[in-house]
C-alpha cells in the first residue's frame, strides 16, 4: 500500500508533464520546417551572389541557429519543461560557444571567410 | 541527463574549436608547400552530406513520435517510431562510413594533415555518439517487446530522446561550420599569435 501511495503522485506529475507537450501533427509541421531550412542551407550555398555580397556566413549561422533552438525548444520540450532545465542547458552552451570564440580570438589563425574583414574593420589600425 | 548534456556541449565545443583552429592551418601550411594530402574544399560533398544531414534531422521527428506513443499507452506506435529512428541513425551512420572510406582512398589518412586529423576526430565522435544511441534505441525495442516498456516509464523514453536530439543538434553545428561555411586566406601561426595580441591590447 505504501509502495502504491508513494507512486501515485509521481505517475500524476508525469503525465501532468505530458500535457504541456505538443501533439503529433505539431512534431511534423515542426519537422516540416526543419527540412525546409535545410534545403535552403544548401541552396544559398551554390549562390555566388551570396559570396560576392558577403552575406552566406551570416545567413547560414543564423539559419542553423533557428534550426538548433528549434529542435531544443519543441523536440527536447525545453519551451514546455520547467525554466531550470533550460538554464541548466544554456550554462552548458555558454560554455561551449565561449570555448569556441575565445580559442579563435587567441589563435586568430582560422577565420570564417568574411569574419576576418569584419574584425579587421572593427580593431584599430595597429 | 540535462546535466550530462550540458557537459557535452563543452566536449564538442571544444573538439570544434581545434576543428576550425588546425582546419584554417591546414590549408596554409599547404600553400607554403609543407603540408600534404587532400584539402577540405578538394574533398567535402554538400550534396550529400546534405542528405546525412536530412536523416538525421528526421530522425528526430520519429523519436519525438515514439515518445508520444508511449505516453499515450500506444506500444505498436512507439515500437514502429523507435525502430525507423534507429535505422535512420543507421543509415547516417553508413553514410559516414562510406565518406570516411572515400577521404581514405582519396590519400586523407589519420595523420595526413591537421585537416584530416581534426575532421576524424570531430565527426568521429559524432558518430560514435550515434552508435551509443542507436544501441540504446535498439535496446529499449527489444525491451518493449518482452513487456519492459509500458506508458509508466515514458521517463525513461523521454531520456533516450533527449540524448538523441542532442546528437542532432551537434549535427546541425557541425554540418553548417564543417560542411557548408567556406574559408579562405587564413593567417600563419605568427599572424594569429599578433592578432590574439592586438585583440587584447598588448600590441
Amino acid at each position: 500500500m505504501a509502495q502504491v501511495a508513494h507512486d501515485a503522485p509521481l505517475h500524476a506529475d508525469a503525465h501532468d508533464a505530458h500535457e504541456g507537450h505538443p501533439g503529433e501533427l505539431t512534431y511534423i509541421k515542426v519537422a516540416v520546417i526543419l527540412a525546409i531550412i535545410t534545403i535552403i542551407e544548401v541552396a544559398i550555398y551554390y549562390i555566388q551572389w551570396m559570396h560576392d555580397k558577403d552575406l552566406l556566413v551570416p545567413a547560414l549561422i543564423i539559419l542553423s541557429a533557428v534550426k538548433f533552438f528549434t529542435v531544443v525548444s519543441y523536440f527536447m520540450h525545453l519551451k514546455f519543461d520547467p525554466r531550470l532545465l533550460a538554464y541548466c542547458f544554456i550554462v552548458g552552451l555558454l560554455f561551449g560557444g565561449g570555448l569556441i570564440l575565445s580559442f579563435m580570438g587567441l589563435f586568430g589563425v582560422h577565420e570564417i571567410d568574411y569574419a576576418r574583414d569584419l574584425w579587421g574593420k572593427a580593431m584599430p589600425a595597429s | 541527463m540535462w546535466l550530462f548534456l550540458t557537459s557535452d556541449c563543452m566536449f564538442f565545443g571544444s573538439l570544434i574549436a581545434t576543428y576550425m583552429i588546425y582546419r584554417g592551418r591546414a590549408e596554409k601550411m599547404f600553400e607554403n608547400g609543407q603540408g600534404s594530402g587532400p584539402l577540405p574544399h578538394e574533398l567535402l560533398d554538400i550534396p550529400y552530406t546534405s542528405v546525412s544531414a536530412f536523416v538525421l534531422l528526421m530522425s528526430s521527428m520519429t523519436m519525438v513520435l515514439a515518445l508520444a506513443g508511449i505516453q499515450k499507452g500506444d506500444l505498436r506506435s512507439f515500437r514502429v517510431w523507435t525502430l525507423m529512428t534507429a535505422l535512420l541513425g543507421s543509415i547516417f551512420l553508413g553514410g559516414q562510413w562510406f565518406e570516411f572510406h572515400e577521404f581514405y582512398h582519396e590519400g586523407l589518412g589519420y595523420t595526413t594533415n591537421m585537416f584530416s586529423m581534426t575532421f576524424y576526430t570531430l565527426t568521429g565522435f559524432h558518430g560514435f555518439h550515434v552508435t551509443l544511441g542507436v544501441i540504446w534505441l535498439m535496446s529499449l525495442f527489444i525491451v518493449s517487446l518482452r513487456g519492459g516498456v509500458r506508458k509508466e516509464q515514458a521517463l525513461n523514453v523521454e531520456i533516450a530522446g533527449l540524448y538523441w536530439h542532442f546528437v542532432d543538434i551537434v549535427w546541425i553545428i557541425i554540418f553548417t561550420l564543417v560542411y557548408l561555411i567556406p574559408y579562405k586566406d587564413v593567417p600563419t601561426i605568427q599572424e594569429g599569435g599578433e592578432h590574439a595580441l592586438r585583440f587584447i591590447g598588448l600590441m
